[in-house]
């Protein structure tokens, strides 16, 4: 376990037991995934039984308990998105990696997944890779934008 | 930026404020909303910060990236001042143009203005385009207008001055009465009463208070509360803390949802920047009241949008709803009393101060007062935001301002209030939209989303679409929405493959009546609304895909054929390359024969084909 590594983070809170999500969000940003390890210390710190850390990590979206990719894939299905194609887009990028949304490459470059909505309907279908936002972003244009991230 | 000891201070500011401002000044406002960033609105703000250098003109033409625009469908957007001349469709490349003819020559840009797809006629001033006549800005003011990261710049639009005016002139007790008597009603959804909401919070006993601001927008297809807190945060937080000063809570949140990055960045900023001017903290301009926000950020769930489950998971558990009463304005963070409206609420409130309940009244309908905005998107010419008074009629919005649909399509519904709304059908185009007239013809307002269908948009898929997503989405606590969302999910999949009955359509209908009235919270009692208005206004469309196997808008999967057309195909392999099941034959230069015992029918093929050589039925 990084202790130094989660101790910065524990040191920005109370640790009170409501601090729970934003710790685990820190902890996801940082890691890019949940430990074990250190579920078990945040247990231990935030007095909140592992079971209830268990049932958090597992019920929300953007945790994950096994180590995510370089890269963060989200595809869109929002209304407008489905609409327009979103599906095939997600298809595509899926056929494309090699794996299912859900899931990260075998070289730990690229994780898949796809999104409720990410706001920006107009420009259906969207996808975003990391921070940055592509719109209309149609099958034939992903080998390209897989290509800015290799 | 000072810190402000006093009222009279902060209009001291102001006054100085504005005398430095210089109206005549060029301003070159570039989109960076939710539309535009997508489209590389970015690199635009970039090739100008360059040009302008490059010309001498960085100190004399103000840049800004501000927040949505509103037209999306024409990203870039780039706004100049103080002409008002919109430019759409900007790309880097263009930006030299602009500068040399319409900063250095104040000649407008021909190719970049609007021009209308029906009449060809030409506008270059944003006033002129019909996308903008007809909507009124209450919510919207201020986002093409101020940089959001900038303090200055919303102090220059009246920032803060509802604050002020609260705070030297009017009682808590007022401030609720003003909010009751506006007529402001939730803007999240519900539409609840917003001043009804904040007494029954501020006559409660408890010492201890809490505001928050429900910034989890997750219905999909809308996004103005992102386009709201990423353009114009600070007037989230005056509304906050006028809230706080009206029912004496000391303390707010605002929980906003993880998928927006640059709206938490942008209210952190805010934030920051309100405690440093004296706006947040223990005594707000010295007036012994003391009030402070912090950010929670969602973690991905639809259901937080839920107030008791947003609060749940405030306090670190998982978004399960709790059944209501009590309600959260009695007993709601920590068990104390809180008060929770939606970003739109509160950005309307320091309006509401400022320019009186009355105004405010008097835009609207009787029992629906101010303005909406809604997210127009879909098969509509000119998507993007709009904001208009509450009555205004659906045809007004969709063909008035959204300039209808495109050639040769055919409006079949439009779709509002996200997963808990339902489907409008076109005899329903002059409807007034207001809370309870969309509650009559079984839709609700929502918080604004409005997704404009075609005929190429197949209503049992749209219904399906909307129960897979809550089916994903349900938190699993009560039986009727976990199990009626299954088995609805399970009927729908069977209609689609082909497998359907007309027994079926009954089934549905028993399923909708349970869950509408057994469920715990909002996400179950609703979730049957997509199902039951497609099954009520297109019912035509669900007996096609039972009793003749036909999805006539060649949306549904299984009930579709792709074959390949021997006259145009030319061999490319770009359907080869594209296909994930090896189906197409894939010998170059020949006509590509498709095996239909392998086709998954996903059409990826039909996409990718650049000479329209695949054909489907």
């Amino acid at each position: 376990m990084d202790a130094q590594r989660l101790d910065s983070i524990l040191s920005r809170y109370e640790c009170d037991p409501w601090d729970l999500i934003p710790v685990l969000q820190d902890i996801q940003d940082s890691y890019s995934y949940l430990p074990k390890e250190e579920l078990q210390e945040v247990s231990q710190r935030l007095n909140v039984p592992l079971t209830q850390i268990f049932s958090v990590a597992t019920f929300f979206k953007m945790f994950s308990l096994v180590p995510k990719g370089r890269h963060q894939v989200k595809v869109c299905l929002g209304t407008t998105c489905h609409l327009r194609g979103g599906t095939r887009l997600m298809e595509s990028l899926s056929n494309r990696l090699g794996v299912e949304p859900g899931y990260t490459t075998k070289d730990m470059e690229f994780s898949l997944e796809t999104v409720g909505c990410l706001g920006s309907c107009a420009q259906a279908p969207v996808m975003m890779v990391d921070d940055k936002y592509f719109g209309r972003t149609s099958v034939d244009k992903v080998p390209k934008i897989l290509k800015l991230y290799k | 930026m000072p810190r402000f000891e006093s009222v009279d201070h902060l209009q001291e500011y102001r006054r100085q404020l504005a005398a430095r401002l210089d109206p005549k000044q060029p301003q070159v406002l570039v989109c960076a909303g939710p539309g535009c960033l997508p489209m590389g609105s970015d690199e635009v703000a970039a090739a100008f910060r360059e040009e302008l250098q490059k010309n001498g003109l960085e100190g004399k033409v103000a840049l800004k990236e501000c927040g949505c625009q509103g037209l999306c469908a024409r990203a870039v957007k780039v706004l100049l001042r103080p002409q008002e001349i919109a430019y759409q469709h900007v790309t880097p490349e263009d930006v030299p143009e602009i500068v040399e003819a319409t900063l250095k020559n104040g000649q407008v840009v021909d190719r970049l203005i609007y021009e209308d797809p029906d009449t060809h006629d030409r506008f270059a001033y944003k006033a002129d385009i019909p996308f903008y006549k007809g909507q009124q800005t209450v919510v919207l003011r201020k986002l093409d207008v101020i940089d959001p990261e900038s303090l200055d710049d919303y102090l220059a639009m009246g920032g803060y001055r509802g604050l002020r005016k609260v705070l030297v002139e009017m009682s808590p007790d007022q401030v609720i009465e003003a909010v009751d008597r506006s007529g402001l009603r939730g803007r999240g959804g519900g539409g609840f009463p917003t001043g009804r909401k904040w007494r029954i919070c501020a006559d409660t006993l408890e010492e201890v208070k809490f505001i928050i601001c429900n910034g989890d927008e997750g219905d999909p297809g809308a996004f103005m509360d992102r386009a709201v807190m990423e353009g114009d945060p600070h007037a989230v937080l005056e509304g906050m803390i006028i809230g706080g000063y009206a029912i004496g809570a000391r303390r707010g949140y605002i929980y906003v949802r993880h998928e927006y990055p640059l709206a938490v960045k942008r209210l952190a900023l805010a934030i920051d920047q309100a405690r440093e001017a004296g706006f947040l903290g223990p005594n707000i301009l010295r007036s012994g009241f003391g009030f402070d926000i912090k950010i929670s950020r969602g973690a991905g769930a639809f259901v937080c949008g839920e107030e008791t489950a947003l609060i749940a998971s405030m306090e670190g558990f998982i978004g399960e709803p709790s059944p209501r009463p009590p309600y959260p304005a009695q007993q709601g963070l920590f068990g104390r009393p809180t008060v929770i409206n939606n970003v739109e609420t509160w950005v309307n409130v320091p309006e509401i101060i400022n320019m009186g309940a009355d105004w405010f009244a008097a835009i609207g309908t009787e029992n629906s007062k101010g303005t909406k905005v809604f997210s127009l998107v879909g098969a509509v010419n000119q998507t993007g935001l709009v904001e208009v008074p509450m009555g205004t009629s659906l045809r007004q919005i969709i063909y008035g301002l959204g300039g209808g649909l495109g050639p040769g399509r055919e409006f079949k519904a439009v779709q509002t209030g996200g997963p808990s709304g339902g489907c409008i059908p076109p005899q329903f185009l002059d409807l007034s939209v207001d809370y309870d007239s969309l509650q009559s013809v079984g839709s609700i307002m929502g918080s604004g989303g409005m997704i404009v269908m075609d005929n190429t948009s197949c209503m049992v898929d749209v219904a399906r679409y909307f129960i897979s997503f809550l089916y994903e989405e349900s938190c699993g606590k009560c039986t009727p929405c976990r199990e009626g969302l299954k088995h609805l999910l399970f009927l729908l999949d069977e209609i689609i493959a082909g497998r359907g009955e007309l027994a079926h359509l009954d089934l549905m209908e028993e399923l909708c009546a349970t869950m509408s009235s057994a469920s715990i919270c909002g996400l179950g009692q609703s979730a049957v609304n997509p199902v039951r208005s497609t099954m009520k206004y297109f019912r035509e469309e669900y007996e096609a895909h039972i009793r003749d196997n036909k999805c006539h808008a060649l949306v549904c999967r299984p009930l579709l054929k792709y074959t390949i057309d021997p006259e145009t195909c030319t061999g490319c392999l770009a359907c080869v390359r594209e296909c994930p099941v090896g189906a197409i034959s894939g010998i170059k230069k020949k006509v590509q024969e498709l095996d239909q015992e392998l086709c998954v029918k996903c059409g990826l093929c039909y996409e990718a084909c650049q000479f329209d050589a695949v054909k489907v039925e």
